[in-house]
């Protein structure tokens, strides 16, 4: 039998610094979409409470800790990072696994928000997009997730299939932004 | 322009996709008649003022709204989730 080995959506093209300003892969063992069924969503929140150790996000919000976050991921639909999704779960919304569908990237240094703000039209002034809040936005015309993780550190997750048009996009805004320090 | 969603708030006119006049929330009975369902088909106003339409904001939570604004002065006025404004109107 052929043994296929793993290779994640960004292996090859991060990490890369620039200045001070540094991109990298987060490769989360799993990502399941969970999407409420009507009426379900206390009892689903309970439920992630009780099997992941977080509620369930409020609209642009993102809950739980490094290695199990629930991120807010669209109109009724959150995005468990990190964990195998426990079955009982499925009592309260369709669930469907997105492991390796998404690239999920870190820019984390001084000037990472400038960087940003060239891709995206997001408000993201630290007043108004703070530590733990997530969008779903446009990312250099990429669908994207974009979330806070501190004051000069973002997550940006887009489809894997548009890993390296982001990575090649992410590179020359830094290369700006840092040019401009 | 921006456009305010109801669940997002108020974000960039590029997240989303227009879709035109907010008539398809009003589709016609089966048995409506021939006139009813021309209308909804083909005929639509062009309003110098007020006007609702459908936006869907495909680059953002995915949600389908309703935006109202005004053609005239390009001022909006507000948005619903198309899911609620089908509810409202399929109640009256
Ligand atoms: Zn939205």
């Amino acid at each position: 039998m052929v043994d296929l080995k793993p290779k994640t959506p960004c292996a090859g093209l991060v990490p890369l610094r620039v200045g001070p300003l540094s991109l990298l892969e987060d490769a989360p063992g799993h990502m399941t979409a969970i999407a409420p069924y009507l009426g379900q969503d206390a009892a689903l929140s309970e439920a992630l409470k009780a099997a992941h150790g977080m509620a369930a996000p409020g609209v642009g919000r993102m809950s739980g800790t490094r290695g199990a976050r629930a991120l807010w991921f669209g109109q009724r639909m959150i995005l468990l990072i990190g964990p195998a999704p426990d079955a009982g779960l499925v009592k309260f919304a369709a669930l469907s696994d997105q492991s390796d569908g998404w690239a999920v990237l870190r820019l984390e240094g001084q000037g990472a928000g400038d960087v940003l703000a060239r891709m995206t039209p997001l408000d993201l002034r630290p007043t108004q997009f703070k530590r733990g809040h997530t969008a779903r936005s446009d990312c250099a015309h990429m669908p994207a997730s974009i979330t806070r993780l501190g004051e000069d550190a973002f997550q940006i997750m887009v489809f894997r299939s548009m890993a390296a048009t982001l990575v090649h996009e992410l590179k020359i805004a830094m290369g700006r932004v840092v040019a401009l320090q | 322009m921006r456009l305010p969603c109801p669940i997002c708030g108020a974000r960039d006119r590029r997240e989303f996709t227009y879709r035109g006049a907010a008539v398809a929330l009003e589709r016609p009975d089966a048995e409506a008649g021939p006139e009813a369902w021309d209308d909804y088909v083909h005929n639509r106003d062009n309003p110098a003022g007020v006007t609702r339409d459908l936006w869907y904001h495909e680059q953002g939570c995915a949600a389908w709204i309703v935006v109202t604004r005004n053609t005239a002065t390009h001022e909006v006025l507000g948005s619903i989730l198309a899911s609620e404004a089908r509810r409202a109107g399929s109640a009256s």
